[in-house]
């Protein structure tokens, strides 16, 4: 209290309400870690598709819309849940605010996903051909499998856009949190890469999963992508996180975790875990094409993503804004 | 027409007549406010001072919140009041992450968006807002600023130089001003907030962020199923049970 201080100007709140503590908490932290493995995917798989014949990689062309489709369904299902009136979520097309970032980032996701299912529609029917046929006994679904079969250069022809599309998609986030005016921290022009960082850190990792029976050559550029990924974007969140934002608010929230408070040990072993581990661990497979250690370097580097996005969206909603 | 609105902290005595009045006159349910009174004591003992604040939303001309929401629940009507739609609101909670001046509430009653709309409502009817009414030193002053003789404008005039608003820095252009503040009064960084010592209260920041007594899953299944027996509004609901106040 104001009276066991001894600095003449200090000044304590002594009767206010209570505040809303965290409102955006963990379902829109797995919202954006699971967008970003979403259109990260389709980065990554686009330049190893330009690098590298596809007998290189016999999966990718139906199992990268595949992780990209669950990915962007729990986006979706927790963009969903997090809101406190679900059902209304149809109003963001039926009056739509076209200035809002939630808006634009809805309709394109929206649009994004729905190319993503056609290609994961295509890509199944042509991997697994024979069972569609033969196998499957679900009329409807034989029929779009055949249908999707027959349309096999479509994929080819929408790969393009899609690719396109994903650099909207991984950045509107970063629109969305430029307009939170209250909260500083992320009012930073760097969110905009940490965005794109964290879909090729999450894409490349995501895909080292499936990529057990790819050439070495492909592995490679994989473990480079991740180790570039996630060096940059630990530098990034380094130089946010000791430099001056030149702004008050800013500031105060990176004092609370320098300081040891709640976030500190999550976001110190998010780095630890996400980024520096699987940047040795990533790059050490480069020369001996160890696929079990680059697989756990990539499951390390999804944790630690999910864990750093976590601490930053939610550190800033601990300042007093009145 | 753009209507504004004056705090002069030089007369405000803290009652906190405005703070009930306005949860009166818009049904705000408990652990909710449209509108607040912060006491903040500076100084050292024995030579402090105590000084209270009125914090209510800004109706700001360039508002980040109506800019945030997805669906034009938050819009500016013609007076310049940015006014809620709580009927459209799908509860994302931008407009919370967007207003710098924490103005904006989840009501646990409805799980949409609400705030200060200074009394819309009575303003259609020719009435000032309720706050203004019941305020017994006229602190609060109430009117349209772009009317050089309306009162809050001569007031303005008559203060030049002591007129002053929160966070000029954010480029809201706010359309609450306030006289005979100062940082410490204006800056929610300037003073401390410390957990747990409020003067009559032992709590600083709630639990819940919209309904308490619902879940995520009672969200989906709300339309198909009654509301329940709780009833925010209801203090005979209310768990008190606990040492803390305020909350749930």
């Amino acid at each position: 209290m104001v009276e066991h201080t001894i600095n003449a100007t200090q000044a304590v709140v002594t009767l206010d309400v209570a505040l809303p503590g965290i409102i955006w908490g963990w379902m829109i932290t797995l919202n954006m870690w699971a967008k970003s493995i979403g259109t990260g995917v389709v980065f990554v798989a686009a330049y190893l598709l330009y690098r590298h014949k596809k007998d290189a990689m016999p999966n990718l062309r139906w199992a990268m819309p595949v992780i990209s489709f669950v990915a962007l369904n729990v986006f979706l299902l927790f963009t969903l849940v997090d809101l406190h009136q679900p059902y209304r979520m149809v109003n963001i097309f039926l009056h739509p605010h076209w200035t809002s970032a939630i808006t634009v980032g809805a309709w394109m996701a929206s649009l994004f996903t729905l190319l993503i299912t056609i290609l994961m529609v295509i890509g199944l029917a042509d991997q697994f051909t024979e069972y569609f046929k033969r196998g499957c006994r679900v009329a409807p679904v034989k029929s779009l499998m055949s249908f999707a079969g027959s349309n096999s250069g479509t994929y080819e022809k929408i790969f393009p856009f899609v690719v396109f599309l994903a650099i909207p998609v991984t950045a509107y986030t970063a629109i969305i949190m430029a307009e939170s005016s209250a909260r500083e921290l992320w009012q930073a022009p760097t969110e905009v890469m940490q965005m794109i960082w964290a879909a090729l850190m999450a894409g490349s990792a995501a895909l080292i999963l499936v990529s057990g029976s790819w050439s070495q050559e492909a592995r490679k550029d994989l473990a480079l992508i991740l180790s570039i990924a996630v060096f940059f974007s630990f530098a990034m969140y380094m130089g946010e996180y000791f430099f001056s934002f030149k702004s008050s608010e800013a500031e105060a929230t990176l004092a609370y975790v320098h300081a040891g408070g709640a976030y500190n040990v999550e976001f110190w072993f998010g780095m630890a875990l996400g980024f520096i581990a699987p940047f040795f661990l990533a790059t050490s497979t480069m020369k001996n094409d160890n696929v079990t250690l680059l697989r756990f370097a990539a499951i390390l580097a999804l944790v630690g993503l999910y864990l750093a996005k976590d601490v930053w969206l939610k550190i800033p909603q601990m300042l007093p804004l009145s | 027409m753009k209507l504004g609105f004056l705090v002069d902290l030089n007369l405000c005595m803290g009652c906190k007549g405005c703070e009930i009045a306005c949860k009166v006159e818009n049904d705000v349910p408990l652990s909710s406010w449209r509108l607040r009174v912060k006491y903040i004591d500076i100084g050292t003992f024995p030579d402090t001072s105590r000084s209270f604040t009125p914090l209510r939303c800004n109706h700001c001309e360039n508002a980040p919140c109506e800019r945030i929401c997805p669906v034009s629940a938050l819009h500016y009507l013609e007076n310049g009041i940015v006014n809620v739609d709580s009927h459209r609101c799908i509860g994302c909670a931008g407009c919370m992450m967007a207003c710098p001046y924490g103005a904006i509430y989840m009501d646990p009653e409805t799980n949409t968006a609400d705030k200060c709309t200074y009394c819309a409502h009575r303003i259609e009817s020719g009435m000032m807002p309720a706050c203004v009414v019941v305020c017994p030193v006229e602190a609060n002053i109430f009117g349209d600023v772009e009317d050089d003789h309306s009162h809050i404008s001569q007031y303005i005039m008559a203060h030049q130089g002591g007129v002053q608003v929160r966070k000029p820095e954010k480029h809201t252009d706010p359309k609450h001003y306030y006289v005979g503040g100062g940082t410490y009064t204006l800056d929610p960084l300037a003073h401390q907030r410390l957990e747990g010592h409020n003067l009559f209260t032992n709590i600083t920041h709630l639990e819940h962020n919209g309904d308490p007594n619902h879940g995520v899953l009672d969200r989906f299944l709300a339309p198909f199923t009654s509301h329940g027996t709780h009833d925010n509004k209801s203090f005979m609901n209310f768990d008190n049970t606990h040492e803390q106040e305020g909350g749930h």
